[in-house]
């Protein structure tokens, strides 16, 4: 390598041939002085492997199946887009029809949801808990993935679901009560995304915080309630509603025991 | 028009932002983000045209955002946290040591150049659609290119050679004396 070829090639030129930026013409040329330039084919080489790393790296990830989440929301936005495509084909007339027609349904929805709101206020909120105790009986069992995010990662947990939720939350510890966080995961409920959190003790028994909005919080009251106890579904537990958003917490514990736990919790929110 | 359009780009997305990101969570967040976002923007994307370059835009306009929200906030060290990565391997166990190496010293490089860097290699776009993803001129992606296979390379070799790791795991330079400690 004593002697420099006369025309050495230029940088850019090695870029585009490695990123495939060249057509056949070019790149015959380009390869023709690279023969003569023992440096440039060097350098090339060295950039040609750390593509393949680079490529090979999360490689993984182009055959892993989409999240859930992922996948809900990819379905929202094809809904939108259908939706605003649907919104030209009409046409003027008979979008103003549809939308008179899509008001007087929304808000006969908003009237619903108020009067679910009252009966939930009323009565105790059969879904809400109906839903936390399934949640419960499903990802309890699950000795592999109880949870999406674990308690190793707790700061970013809090963070993601907080975001997914739409509120700030807050973390409560049980540890004093002898459980320990296992970490948590994020659901679709009825009045949009709810979270889990599970907790484990010393016997790996396990108990579960369900949280999510409730109706109540669509005809906008801050409506609390005290805690009710259900026994219902797969799994007894104490719930309670606090300022728009409920709580579940679901175990297969005797009532004090549960009662004892969901204080603890309450008196951390 | 069915789901399958956009469901189709999730994984190359994924891949892009988990090598962008070097991080699971921070990963599906902003893929997240960015399919929320193309949601509540349907109507800006003109039928027909490439709705691959315009989910990249999407994202790369999202991830500019938190990393300037992150240094407004003097939050360098998440999620670009060093240490932090020695602990949670974001490769998986099977590609071994260098993938983690890879990926450490991809984060090392200035955003803009890592950016640049990965929609060129992973996704195979022109210089020209990078431009135009990333809003800067044609010149500039090259420059942020050619340095990023530079750098990328220097930190390669430099810890295919053990180095004297420091705590902080900040630039591997290794001083003319050292100190025992």
């Amino acid at each position: 390598m004593d002697k420099r070829p006369a025309r050495p090639v230029p940088e850019a030129e090695l870029h585009a041939l490695l990123d495939g930026q060249l057509d056949a013409g070019e790149r015959a040329a380009i390869e023709d002085r690279l023969a003569q330039d023992p440096q440039a084919s060097a350098t090339l080489q060295a950039w040609q492997r750390q593509r393949d790393a680079l490529r090979h790296l999360h490689e993984d990830v182009l055959s892993e199946p989409v999240p859930p989440s992922l996948l809900a929301a990819a379905g929202q936005a094809q809904h939108a887009h259908l939706q605003v495509q649907q919104w030209w084909r009409w046409g003027g007339m008979a979008a103003s029809v549809a939308l008179a027609l899509g008001l007087g349904w929304f808000t006969h929805g908003q009237q619903q949801g108020s009067a679910a709101a009252l009966l939930a206020r009323q009565q105790p909120a059969h879904e809400f808990v109906h839903q936390a105790a399934l949640a419960h009986a499903v990802y309890v069992p699950e000795i592999r993935h109880p949870v999406e995010v674990s308690s190793a990662q707790e700061e970013h947990l809090v963070h993601w679901l907080s975001k997914r939720l739409g509120r700030p939350l807050k973390l409560p510890r049980l540890n004093e009560q002898g459980y320990e966080l296992v970490g948590g995961r994020l659901l679709p409920g009825d009045e949009g995304a709810s979270a889990q959190f599970m907790y484990q003790n010393a016997r790996g028994e396990r108990v579960t915080l369900y949280l999510g909005s409730t109706p109540a919080k669509v005809s906008g009251g801050g409506a609390s309630t005290e805690f009710r106890y259900s026994a219902d579904g797969p799994v007894p537990g104490f719930y309670w509603v606090e300022e728009g958003f409920a709580y579940a917490l679901s175990g297969t514990l005797t009532r004090p025991q549960l009662l004892q736990l969901a204080q603890a919790v309450y008196h951390q929110l | 028009m069915n789901r399958q359009p956009l469901i189709a780009h999730i994984p190359a997305l994924r891949r892009y932002a988990r090598a962008l990101t070097g991080d699971a969570w921070a990963c599906d967040d902003l893929v997240q983000d960015t399919l929320e976002r193309a949601c509540a923007n349907w109507r800006l994307w003109l039928a027909g045209s490439d709705l691959r370059a315009w989910l990249f835009t999407i994202m790369h306009n999202l991830y500019v955002s938190q990393v300037r929200h992150r240094v407004r906030q003097g939050d360098l060290a998440h999620p670009l946290d060093l240490a932090e990565l020695d602990q949670e391997p974001v490769a998986p166990a099977s590609s071994a040591d260098s993938a983690i190496d890879l990926q450490r010293c991809l984060l090392r490089l200035p955003d803009e150049q890592r950016v640049v860097l990965l929609l060129v290699t992973l996704e195979d776009l022109s210089y020209a659609e990078v431009a135009k993803i990333t809003g800067v001129p044609l010149g500039t992606v090259m420059s942020r290119l050619s340095r990023a296979r530079s750098r990328l390379q220097e930190l390669m070799d430099a810890s295919a050679t053990p180095p004297v790791r420091s705590v902080a795991a900040t630039e591997p330079v290794a001083p003319p004396l050292r100190r025992l400690k």
